[in-house]
Formats: structure tokens, C-alpha cells, sequence
């Protein structure tokens, strides 16, 4: 029943919580919450609450870019972040949430990952981005991107001694070139939203999810949903991101 | 991508293998190619092979995984071992994870589920050899399938990729280009409608280029549509 309501405001151009279309809920981002870990963020948009720490690390580099540093991001559906998750390994949704999150960052260039090489072919800095859900209530993809480059921007690197790593001192900051934010635009019949809640994209017929670089460059894209979008559609939701984008660079 | 070609991948209008910009790879669909299943079909671009077998409609068990009301789809991509250069681990990595669920998304639009209650319907794509465009290659062989097994379709499902190679917008990406270029967006749309069921899209582009990319991919595709039916026809014309 509360489906059918939430559904039947949105197609009105009305939302629950009494906000427009195109509007964010409250956003706050806190930096540097776990100690522990060489950068972290929490962001919470509304009721969802997501922490992402940054672990780096040493590693070997891939054959085919022997002179790059390494990304890699995880996430987790923690249990106690919703009634809907389940403990075990990543399922589909982590998983696509996880690739979309990295490839933002990696397409946007956002870390200069040559300067994380130690010896080319040999030992490179690894990044580990893990994203943790505290709370789901929708939007999990913006509000990770978000984190996700919160604790990037505060990552430091450990001091190496003898090629050791010594994370009691943690030395510059990383080299970071570029800020991706990634913006979900829904679509529910005609119209078009921002910063769905769980229970608007329980209704939603489509999204589109944009990582948009400071100078209005697009550097990644995804649809999800289950509805297919006309040409119009994807050009006015790839609009609406740019817009709102600049929004959630000012916060940063 | 993110990797920088020392040379131009694109010289006096010519791509590497002689393509022109707006030039899809010879293109080869067979449907009908795994007897035990209720529909299969095989489609290369180029080097690129995809084969898609359909097992279903069928009971879905356990029963608690039905639904009442309408079937479900459940999609698998796989690269086989011997696909590309170097060997690919058996066992569905992260990328193939959200390779099959864009796939199953882009295809679940052209059917309609709601005719078989309780039902699961299987998806299975094995890229038998990698040459770029994978995933949109799958969802053109996995169309086929559908078709092939009957299943009452809006529209079939076309898969095709477009992108930016040195300055040049280009059609189909091989595997090569993919790795050098600017930005890679595959698409799937069904075509009557140009319904738009799979976006993706890595690298860095203008908002102007992505739309004229998503253009351009919309109008070569319908040369992917017409191929597709020629396929089946040629199954059930004889």
C-alpha cells in the first residue's frame, strides 16, 4: 500500500519527506573518524550512513602497468546496516556498487599512480578502499563515491623504514590529481529525481548513475533498473548530474 | 583504457584493422547451436564469440525462490580460460559478477515474464574469444536465444559499443582499441522502441560526446537488428 503512495506522490512530483525532485537530503561528511586506518570518511546523506577507510599497503604491480600504484575497492552489505542484508561474501549488488565506486576514481585519474611506484615491475603502494554500510536507506552508490574520495583526500601515506612499513608515522598526503562525484538521477514515469530513499527506489523504473569530473567531463557511467530510457531521457539525466554535482563539490 | 598509446591508433581515417570510424566488424550470427538447450545462438564480431544457451522457462526450485506472479531471469557471463593472451582463472570474478547483472538488466525489459509464474528462466553467455565489445557481443547472442526458445519477446536486443579513439568517435571497439582508447560506452536498446537497457560507460568525454556517442551507436545498431533477424529467419526459413 505505502508502495503505491510513495509511487503515485512521485509520479505528482511529490516525495515523502517533503522534498523537491531534485533535491539532496542532508549531507554530512566527517574525515579522519578511524584512527587506524591512513584516511577515512563517513558520510551519511539523510538516514544512510556509510564509513569508507583507506588501507595502503605494499604490493607487486600488474604485468601490464609495472610503474603504477594500486586501487582496489571493496564493499560490504553489513548485515546490520538493513533487514535485507545477509552475512556472506559479496553478492551482484556489492559487487556492481564496488565497480562503479572504482571506476570513478580510476577514470577520473583521481590519484596519480605513478608516483605510488617504488620499483617499477617490482613493489608498488596498494590502496585498498573498503566501503562499509552502517545504514541503507537508498543512494548507497552516492554516498560511497562520496566517502570514497572524502578519505582519499585525507589519505597519508606511511613512512617506509628499510622497506618497512611503519604506520605510527604517516608521511605526505596522496598524490591526488582529480575529484570525481558520482551522481544517481532516478527515473519514475516522466520524471526525473535525485537522492532516491530505499523505499523511492523500490519504485523507481530506472536510474543513472554519472561520475563527473571538475570541469563538467563525464569519466563514468552506469544504468541500472529495470526499464529502458530513450535517448532524451539519458541526455537530460546526464544534465541533471552535471548540475548537481557542483552542489556536492562545494561540500569537499 | 587509462592506458596512452605512443602511436595514433587512427591514421588517414583508417583504424588498425582497416575499419572506417563508423565500421562494425564482420559480423556472424548462427542461432540454434546447442542442441540440449530450448534456444542458443552464437555471435562473433570479428574475433570476438559470444555463445548464449536458454534453459527454461522451467520450475524454479527451491520453491521459495518462486515467484507468483511473474518468472525470473538469472544471467551468467563467463569468459572461458582460453579466451584472451593470458589464461583467466575458471570461477566468476567481480567483473563478471556485474557483467552478468548489467546483462540480465538490459535483456529482462524485451520479455514478457509475467506469462510464466513461478518459472526461472537461464541465461548462459561463454565468451569463447575476447577481442573487445565482450559483453555487448553476449547480449546480442543471449537475444537470439531468447527468440530461439520461443520466448515472447517486445522486441529482440541489441548489443553494440561506441567510443573516442585518439580524437575520433568510433563503432565496435576490438580489443586493442578498447585498451588505448579515450572512452569506451557499451549500449544495449531495443530497437523499435530505441529503448536504451544497458549504459555504461569508462574514460573521459564532453557531456556533447557521450550524446552524440549514444547517437551513433543507436543508428549503426539497427544493422546489428537486421542481422539478428536474418539469423533467425534463416533457422526457421528454410
Amino acid at each position: 500500500m505505502r508502495h503505491d503512495y510513495v509511487l503515485k506522490l512521485l509520479e505528482s512530483g511529490e516525495r515523502l519527506d517533503g522534498r523537491k525532485l531534485d533535491e539532496f537530503r542532508d549531507i554530512k561528511i566527517e574525515v579522519d573518524t578511524i584512527e587506524r586506518a591512513e584516511g577515512s570518511a563517513r558520510v551519511k546523506i539523510g538516514k544512510t550512513d556509510i564509513i569508507v577507510g583507506i588501507k595502503m599497503d605494499l604490493g607487486e604491480p600488474f604485468p601490464d602497468v609495472p610503474n603504477q600504484g594500486m586501487l582496489r575497492t571493496g564493499a560490504e552489505f553489513s548485515p546490520i546496516a538493513s533487514p535485507e542484508f545477509n552475512p556472506g561474501p559479496p553478492g551482484e549488488d556489492a559487487t556492481e556498487l564496488a565497480r562503479v565506486v572504482d571506476r570513478g576514481i580510476r577514470e577520473s585519474e583521481c590519484i596519480d599512480l605513478e608516483k605510488l611506484c617504488l620499483k617499477p615491475g617490482e613493489q608498488v603502494w596498494t590502496m585498498f578502499v573498503d566501503i562499509h554500510m552502517m545504514n541503507h536507506d537508498g543512494n548507497l552508490i552516492d554516498v560511497s563515491a562520496l566517502a570514497a574520495v572524502a578519505a582519499l583526500m585525507r589519505t597519508k601515506m606511511p613512512e617506509l623504514e628499510d622497506g618497512k612499513i611503519n604506520r605510527e608515522k604517516l608521511k605526505e598526503k596522496l598524490p591526488i590529481k582529480h575529484i570525481p562525484i558520482t551522481v544517481t538521477v532516478g527515473k519514475i514515469s516522466d520524471k526525473f529525481l535525485i537522492d532516491p530513499t530505499k523505499e523511492e527506489e523500490q519504485v523507481l523504473d530506472s536510474k543513472l548513475m554519472v561520475a563527473v569530473m571538475e570541469d563538467g567531463k563525464i569519466c563514468a557511467m552506469q544504468k541500472s533498473g529495470d526499464q529502458g530510457l530513450s535517448e532524451e531521457e539519458t541526455s537530460r539525466m546526464i544534465d541533471l548530474a552535471i548540475k548537481k554535482s557542483k552542489e556536492i563539490r562545494k561540500l569537499l | 583504457m587509462g592506458m596512452k598509446s605512443k602511436e595514433k591508433m587512427i591514421v588517414e581515417g583508417k583504424r588498425l584493422d582497416g575499419r572506417t570510424p563508423d565500421e562494425i566488424r564482420e559480423i556472424e550470427m548462427k542461432v540454434g547451436v546447442i542442441p540440449n538447450a530450448n534456444g542458443s545462438a552464437r555471435v562473433s564480431f570479428g574475433r570476438t564469440t559470444a555463445v548464449a544457451a536458454v534453459y527454461g522457462p522451467r520450475i524454479l526450485h527451491p520453491r521459495r525462490l518462486q515467484e507468483p506472479d511473474t518468472a525470473i531471469i538469472r544471467c551468467r557471463y563467463n569468459m572461458a580460460p582460453f579466451s584472451v593472451d593470458e589464461r583467466i582463472r575458471p570461477g566468476s570474478s567481480r567483473r563478471e559478477k556485474e557483467i552478468s547483472k548489467v546483462t540480465r538488466l538490459a535483456l529482462e525489459p524485451a520479455l514478457f515474464l509475467e506469462k510464466y509464474p513461478e518459472t526461472v528462466i537461464d541465461i548462459y553467455i561463454e565468451i569463447i574469444q575476447a577481442d573487445g565489445s565482450t559483453r555487448v557481443t553476449g547480449i546480442n547472442a543471449a537475444s537470439l536465444a531468447l527468440a530461439d526458445a520461443g520466448a515472447p519477446m517486445r522486441d529482440l536486443v541489441v548489443g553494440l559499443a561506441g567510443g573516442k579513439l585518439d580524437d575520433t568517435i568510433i563503432i565496435d571497439l576490438c580489443g586493442k582499441e578498447d585498451n588505448y582508447s579515450v572512452a569506451d560506452i557499451p549500449i544495449a536498446f531495443l530497437p523499435r522502441k530505441n529503448e536504451i537497457t544497458l549504459l555504461q560507460m569508462d574514460g573521459q568525454l564532453n557531456p556533447d560526446e557521450v550524446k552524440t556517442i549514444v547517437k551513433n551507436v543507436l543508428n549503426a545498431g539497427k544493422k546489428v537488428y537486421e542481422k539478428q533477424k536474418e539469423a533467425l529467419k534463416k533457422k526457421y526459413h528454410k
